[in-house]
Formats: structure tokens, C-alpha cells, sequence
């Protein structure tokens, strides 16, 4: 089922309400088709405002949103928002419908079959992580927080929506299962593809969620860039506050392990002799010990063996393992707390491929311009 | 009342079988005349309040000095212009349903979290969709009550309609009045309690099974 995601475009959106104040002041940006675009600043900065002018909950003072180059004043407004998904931080179920039907809402309202309905509300159940069977007949006020909000973004996504608006979708749920939802939505989006607009005032959400990250201020526009651009580069005083002094921190949480240099270290298979690999140039008594199919055991002093061949016993576990996707963040953060200089990288069979060490690390964190 | 009578004359009661069963009857189609037709106008009435919210104190204002009326005034007032007539009665009784009525209705409608009706509009529901499939629902709880309150102060305001001859329970306390004789007194006024207790069973009954998300938790 995958949703081919479509172009938003603001044009000079200028949102003023009364005489004197002005919500969104000459707004221009573009969403590529299928990005997800974080709208961040601090509260009364309009970003709610840009969200609500796109499925025209609000109507601009002047100027004008696209959608895949149509402009969405000139359309009904119903039937606009039925193609827009939405999901807010109070959710907004219906609290009279089961989850079934709070899901079927827009495909109903569009007139699909009811056999079709059906399936595609198990289907949207299943892929966000609540089982149909147990779920399907309960009701909003039996279920917790974070599942309310599950049902929230299968609900936005039943009628398979080419744009998606989110406003602090998960702003209500405790970090814990934030963390969670936040990965479970990013698996969704990388397999359904839409056009995501996400409001959130928390910078690490919008560096960790967005593909672009627009930052507004004041009704204004004040940087629109990937998250990388905008850690590395402020455009000015502002931004770089509010991105936070440890923005290199955060950086390193958009750097995978495997985009890290890796060193290459000795290594020996279980049931090899000792004796024959002898001290390194460098003098570095550790080999790594790889079991028959590659995969790190630990590291063995060959001068304190004290055996003919090498067996998994010998060998000291304690580096911490990653993977090629593993976040540079979290490396650095397991380094730290493991208290070794290295950790070992090993592909998805959990075979060795190198070694990260924590100057490595260090040393992105200190590209900082 | 005569001395030495006991207050009830069980042998009457059952010789008068068929023609308290034929008032009961009365009564219940005059309470049910005045509450359909009280439901219907004070439904428009809470609909125009809701659409022009500076309609809804005048409308309040209005139906709340209906309330206040006497209604043995009321129905004096009227027998000029309908006459000793079932209108005459009605319009007495369904005054006094209004002002219940429109309150819970507007009430209910109101007390729909702000989230689901923004929910209701992103989702793409036209305004009359909103309000038929996802307000009104909502609001039911509150709507019943009042239907509740409104059918237990008919039923007992209907006993008075037997002042203009409309028959009802109201017609056995009456006789009893008239002729000093306690039995059919007591029968009416017995009867007509045990109508309002059990409508408003019947009511809530509808309301529990009307409303099963009310109750899951």
C-alpha cells in the first residue's frame, strides 16, 4: 500500500488576525514529495497556524499553499481534508466509536465498500502495532495514551492520504513510549512515502523526525534547512540558541557508525594456535578473537594466554557491539559507559567488520565550523 | 369525606378496573403528545441557539418565564383562545418541557471536546456531518437527561389537564375531589407516581444501551 507523497508549497502565506497581529508574516517554502518537514520554534511562532492554512482549517490573509501545484484555496475544503491526513496531540478520536470505526472514518465518509473498509482497517491496525483482534471493538477510553495515539495515525492514514499534517502528535505520551512511536512512524513513513508536515516545539523531535527542519519565529521563516545543515550552520543568533549549546552532540545522533571510519585490528579464530600470532608492530598485545563464523568473542592478551590455542573463555567481552546503522550518539554514549576506547562493528549476521574508536568519535564532534 | 369510609375502597378499584386502565391511557398519550412535540421545537430552538449562540439568552429567557407560569393560570389564560380543548392542554404542557429540553440539548452539544470536533472538521465531515454523526452522538447523555427530567414533570403536570376535561389520572383525582370520596383520589395519584418512576426507568434503560462508550473504561 505504498502513498506516493506530493509536493506542499507555501507561496507568500500571510496569516493576520484583527489589524495588529500576525500570525505568519510572507511564509515561502517547499516540501519536496515525501520528505518529512518539521516545522519547529517556540510556541506562538506560527507553526500550528502554517499547519492548519494546508487542509484550510485556517484560512491565509494572502498567499497561497499548493499541493502537488494546485492551490488548496481553490478546492472544497472537504473534500481537500478528506485526502489530507491529520493527527493532533489531544488525538481528537471520537469517543462514541470503537477504534474500528474511528479508523473506517474518512474511507466511509469517501464511500469505499465495507468489505474493503475492513481489511484496511486491520491492515492500518497491524502496522501500527496493535493487534486487530484485541483492539478492534474497544472503545477511546480503554486504551492508554500512546495507543490512543496509534489509532490516531492509523486513523490519518486509512484512506491513504498523499500529505500528512502532524501537530505535536506525540507531545502528550511519556518519553519512553515517544521514543518509541516516533521510530514506529518513521518505519511507516519509509514504507508509505507521503509528504509529512510535523509540528513540534522540541528541537531533538524535529533534527530526529525531519528530512527538512523549517525553523519559525515570529510568524517568520528564520532557517529551512536538512537538520544537518542547521546544527553545522545557524543561520543566525536565534537559531543557534535554539538548537542548544550541545548541537555537535546532536549532530552525531544524524551520523551512523557506518558512515565512520573504521580501523582494521589483529584478529584470530577460536582453535588457532597462540604461538603464531605474535606482539604487533606497535607493540599492542590484544587480538580480537572471532568464533568459526566471524563473529567478535572478545579480545585475548596473547602474552597472558597461558594455553597453546585460542578458546572462547580467554576472551574479554567487554566492548560494546554496533552496527552499521548504529547512531554515532549512541556509540559515543555506550563507549562512555562501558568505559573502553573501542567498540566493534559487525554486519547484520553479527560478523566483525572493524573497529570505532572513541578519539574517532570525538574527533566529529569537533568538526564543529 | 365521609366518617367511618376506609381510604381505600378495594372493591371499587376492582369493579373500576377497565376505566382506570382507559385514564391511564389518557395520560400516557397526553405526556407523550407534549414531549414529542416539546422535543421537536426545543430541538430547532437549541439548533438556531447553537448556530446564532446570541439567540440562546433570549431563548432561554423566553422559555424560562413559560417555566414560571402557574399552570392553572396558564390554561385559564388560554380557554379564551383554544378553549376546554387537547390544544389547550398541550400547549400548557409542552411550554413547560422547553426550557429542560433546550438546556441539555445546547449543553450536551457545547460539552463535545473542543479536539473531536476540530477532529471531526480535519477529517473532512461537512458541518451538518459533524454535528449529526459525531455531536449529536456525544451529546446524548445529556439530551436523555433532560428527556428524563421533562417526561417526569409531564406526567405529573398532566394530572392538572383533567381541570380543562382532558381525562388523563387527573380525571380519577378529581372524581375523588368532587365527590369526596378518597379511593379514585389515591389510585390517580399512585398511579400517576408509578408512571413517571417507571418512564424514567424505561429512559435510562434506552440511554445505556443507546450510549455503550459511556460506560466502557
Amino acid at each position: 500500500m505504498p502513498t506516493r507523497g506530493a509536493t506542499v508549497e507555501f507561496r507568500g502565506v500571510t496569516k493576520r488576525y484583527g489589524g495588529a497581529t500576525v500570525a505568519l508574516a510572507d511564509l515561502s517554502f517547499e516540501v519536496p514529495a515525501g520528505a518529512i518537514c518539521a516545522l519547529v520554534g517556540p510556541s506562538g511562532g506560527g507553526k500550528t497556524t502554517a499547519l492548519k492554512i494546508v487542509n484550510r482549517l485556517i484560512e491565509p490573509t494572502s498567499g497561497e499553499v499548493l499541493i502537488d501545484g494546485r492551490n488548496v484555496l481553490s478546492e472544497d475544503p472537504v473534500q481537500l481534508r478528506r485526502r489530507i491526513g491529520y493527527v493532533i496531540q489531544q488525538v481528537g478520536l471520537f469517543p462514541h466509536r470503537t477504534v474500528a470505526e474511528n479508523v473506517a472514518t474518512v474511507p466511509e465518509l469517501v464511500g469505499w465498500p465495507r468489505g474493503r473498509i475492513r481489511q484496511r482497517v486491520r491492515e492500518l491496525l497491524e502496522l501500527v502495532g496493535l493487534d486487530p483482534t484485541r483492539y478492534e471493538e474497544r472503545y477511546p477510553a480503554q486504551l492508554s495514551g500512546g495507543e490512543r495515539q496509534r489509532v490516531g495515525v492509523a486513523r490519518a492514514l486509512a484512506a491513504e492520504p498523499p500529505v500528512m499534517l502532524m501537530d505535536e502528535p506525540f507531545g502528550a505520551v511519556d518519553p519512553i513510549v515517544r521514543e518509541r512511536l516516533q521510530d514506529e512512524f518513521l518505519r511507516i513513513h519509509e514504507r508509505l512515502g507521503m509528504t509529512v508536515l510535523f509540528v513540534t516545539h522540541d528541537i531533538d523531535e524535529a533534527i530526529k523526525m525531519g528530512s527538512r527542519v523549517a525553523v519559525l519565529q515570529g510568524g517568520r521563516l528564520v532557517q529551512y534547512a536538512p537538520p544537518a545543515e542547521l546544527l553545522e550552520r545557524p543561520a543566525n543568533d536565534f537559531v543557534a540558541r535554539f538548537v542548544g549549546a550541545d548541537r555537535g552532540l546532536k549532530r552525531l545522533s544524524l551520523i551512523s557508525v557506518g558512515e565512520c571510519e573504521l580501523r582494521d585490528v589483529r584478529t584470530a579464530r577460536v582453535g588457532e594456535p597462540v604461538a603464531g600470532s605474535a606482539r604487533s608492530a606497535d607493540g599492542n598485545p590484544f587480538v580480537l578473537l572471532l568464533d568459526g563464523r566471524g563473529r567478535p568473542e572478545g579480545w585475548v592478551n596473547v602474552e597472558r594466554a597461558g594455553a597453546e590455542r585460542f578458546d572462547a573463555q580467554m576472551a574479554d567481552p567487554s566492548s560494546p557491539l554496533f552496527t552499521r546503522t548504529t547512531r554515532a550518539r549512541d556509540a559515543l554514549s555506550q563507549l562512555l559507559a562501558s568505559g573502553v576506547r573501542t567498540g566493534v562493528v559487525v554486519d547484520d549476521e553479527g560478523r566483525y567488520l572493524g573497529v570505532l574508536a572513541l578519539e574517532d568519535v570525538i574527533s566529529l564532534l569537533r568538526r564543529d565550523p | 369525606m365521609t366518617a367511618g369510609e376506609p381510604l381505600i375502597r378495594w372493591d371499587w378499584v376492582a369493579s373500576h378496573v377497565p376505566d382506570i386502565l382507559g385514564r391511564i391511557g389518557e395520560h400516557v398519550v397526553l405526556a407523550g403528545i407534549a414531549l414529542s412535540v416539546g422535543l421537536v421545537i426545543a430541538f430547532g430552538l437549541a439548533v438556531l441557539a447553537l448556530w446564532r449562540p446570541a439567540l440562546y439568552a433570549p431563548i432561554v429567557w423566553v422559555t424560562g418565564t413559560m417555566y414560571t407560569i402557574p399552570s392553572l393560570a396558564l390554561f385559564a389564560l388560554l380557554i379564551p383562545f383554544t378553549g376546554l380543548s387537547l390544544v389547550t392542554a398541550e400547549i400548557g404542557l409542552v411550554s413547560y418541557t422547553l426550557l429542560i429540553l433546550v438546556r441539555n440539548i445546547v449543553t450536551g452539544i457545547r460539552n463535545v471536546p473542543e479536539d473531536v470536533r476540530e477532529g471531526a472538521r480535519a477529517m473532512g465531515y461537512t458541518r451538518a456531518g459533524s454535528f449529526l454523526r459525531v455531536e449529536l452522538p456525544l451529546a446524548l447523555p445529556a439530551i436523555v437527561a433532560g428527556i428524563r427530567i421533562a417526561s417526569v414533570s409531564t406526567i405529573g403536570l398532566v394530572t392538572v389537564t383533567a381541570v380543562i376535561g382532558q381525562g388523563g389520572l387527573g380525571a380519577l383525582i378529581l372524581d375523588g375531589l368532587i365527590l369526596f370520596f378518597s379511593t379514585p383520589l389515591i389510585v390517580g395519584a399512585v398511579l400517576s407516581v408509578l408512571l413517571a418512576v417507571f418512564v424514567d426507568a424505561v429512559l435510562a434503560a434506552v440511554q445505556r444501551l443507546a450510549t455503550p462508550w459511556a460506560r466502557a473504561r
